[in-house]
């Protein structure tokens, strides 16, 4: 198969792989029936993999067991554990391409624990939130804006264990984006209750959390 | 569904505030980082302040008429922007936004989002534009259940489905000519006559698939739980008329992002920051330059030139202060 990444984007991902500081792994969920993009999405985890000997993938079926210990439902879906093999509520509902490549590449070097600015206030925020938060980012691989939703997402995630972020591709999962009325990215729901639209700041996530 | 993987690097660069810097250009567009181009090869210290890398040009889908490059995406030409700045070290803060701008003595202090505050002797305002919305009932309720102001962006969720272009510049017929690839059907209302170019006009009329309705009012958005038509006013019989779509891209200009220095300078009517010959507004030292000025003309190779301007400008008024 040709690569997906052609050589440009993989030396800037070699480049940019060095601020890795301990291992990742990539756990993937694919289905054989009716999955469009999970070969895809195989081959892109597969390709990212072989740029860093710090990062690996898994791959699973979406039956399996271990795709009901991450609450996975979608193929393809993937998980990103931490170096203890730990789950931090980082996960991709599609193949991040596009755009999300950003999403996706900023994931990895926060989840490998590269530090990441932020300020003192909003961290105490994120680390009161004590019931379980969902933030689902809708997206489409040609939104510029996308992006920065799904790291926000992600970032909460990452910093307080009640707190699930999931990239979704809004394309790929046709009804879901549907049921919730997706016309325009990034649309970022909580809970499956409340709703954001836009590239909103982290404030805005939080005083929607918070509001729960 | 396209992959083409566009990754614009990770942005970790931290701001040196202990610095003065000479010149600091808001903004992440063709007049910014022009601007920095020109400022930095006159040895100015120079800092670019971005909230989103590429700004508006990462919603073109097209740019066909910037000289040199005859064919090419909004995002292409802003990577192009971004690896020459780069390629001469200047300096970079994403994702930041600038929240106040003061005066103080000669010298403007700029507080950023996170708190943290530069000064500089000279700032460039090139903060550009957001879209205009079309003001009629029915458009803030569907906001984001069927209305929509990004085509790139929200392009791909219409798939298979009637859609309607509000608008009639070149960035509605683009929107046109984009949406009706991927939706079953287009079409485009306009209050008044194109006033787009006739290049874009004529490969909108090759696409079988799109309706147009000229000198035709839209009076309201309707629907249920999403948006399911819209009504609209023919101006040539006087007769209203309803067409059903799931969705509208309202394209129809923009409105300057000048909030920002809207006590500090003189604004026109319009919002629009009002500038003289060599791009100075009403406060000394204060430059503006792009979409957000009063320069008539909102295109890319226009604010590329102001960028310049305002950088030699700014580089006069150092040395003379």
């Amino acid at each position: 198969m040709e690569k997906l990444l052609n050589k440009e984007v993989q030396d800037q991902l070699r480049e940019v792989f060095n601020e890795l500081k301990e291992n990742v792994t990539m756990v993937l969920f694919t289905s054989e029936n009716d999955c469009e993009s999970c070969e895809a999405t195989q081959g892109l985890l597969t390709e990212v993999a072989e740029l860093s000997d710090k990062l690996s993938v898994k791959q699973y079926d979406l039956n399996s067991e271990e795709a009901k210990q991450y609450d996975i439902t979608l193929a393809p879906s993937f998980v990103l554990l931490n170096a203890k093999g730990e789950y931090q509520g980082v996960k991709f509902n599609g193949i991040p391409a596009g755009h999300e490549i950003n999403s996706f590449i900023s994931a990895l070097i926060e989840m490998s624990g590269a530090e990441s600015e932020i300020p003192a206030e909003i961290l105490e925020r994120i680390q009161k939130i004590d019931k379980p938060v969902n933030i689902k980012v809708f997206v489409t691989l040609s939104c510029p804006h996308c992006p920065g939703a799904v790291q926000k997402a992600h970032k909460i995630a990452m910093l307080n264990k009640n707190v699930v972020g999931e990239m979704v591709e809004a394309q790929t999962f046709y009804d879901l984006s549907t049921k919730f009325n997706v016309s325009g990215v990034p649309k970022i729901i909580i809970n499956d209750s409340l709703e954001l639209v836009g590239n909103q700041p982290i404030e805005r996530f939080l005083e929607q959390i918070e509001s729960l | 569904m396209s992959l083409n993987f566009s990754f614009s690097g990770l942005n970790k660069a931290k701001v040196d505030t202990s610095i003065l810097y000479d010149f600091v250009a808001i903004g992440g567009g063709p007049a910014a980082y022009n601007a920095a181009l020109y400022a930095k090869r006159k040895g100015l210290k120079t800092l670019v302040v971005a909230k989103k890398p590429g700004g508006q040009l990462l919603n073109t889908s097209s740019v066909d008429n910037y000289l040199g490059f005859m064919e090419l995406s909004g995002e292409e030409l802003s990577e192009h922007f971004i690896k020459h700045i780069q390629s001469i070290d200047i300096k970079e803060v994403n994702d930041q936004v600038i929240e106040n701008i003061q005066k103080v003595g000669d010298l403007f202090e700029l507080t950023m989002e996170n708190g943290d505050v530069l000064t500089t002797k000279t700032v460039l305002v090139a903060t550009g534009s957001n879209p205009r919305k079309l003001g009629v009932k029915g458009e803030d309720a569907f906001a984001n259940a069927g209305v929509a102001y990004c085509a790139i962006c929200d392009a791909p969720l219409f798939k298979g489905k009637d859609v309607i272009i509000a608008g009639g510049g070149n960035s509605a017929v683009e929107a046109a000519i984009d949406v009706a690839k991927i939706a079953k059907h287009v079409t485009i209302v306009h209050r008044s006559q194109f006033r787009a170019d006739q290049v874009l006009i004529d490969k909108m009329m090759i696409q079988a698939n799109i309706t147009i309705h000229l000198e035709s009012q839209i009076l309201e958005i309707y629907g249920d739980t999403k948006m399911r038509g819209i009504k609209a006013l023919d101006k040539k019989t006087n007769e209203e008329f309803s067409i059903e779509a799931d969705g509208i891209f309202i394209e129809i200009g923009n409105i300057p992002s000048s909030g920002l220095v809207k006590d500090l300078v003189e604004l026109n009517t319009n919002q629009e920051i009002i500038v003289t010959h060599k791009q100075e507004t009403s406060l000394p030292g204060l430059y503006a330059a792009g979409d957000v000025t009063n320069t008539p003309y909102k295109q890319i190779i226009v604010a590329t030139a102001e960028g310049a301007k305002a950088a030699l400008a700014a580089n006069e008024y150092i040395n003379t202060h």
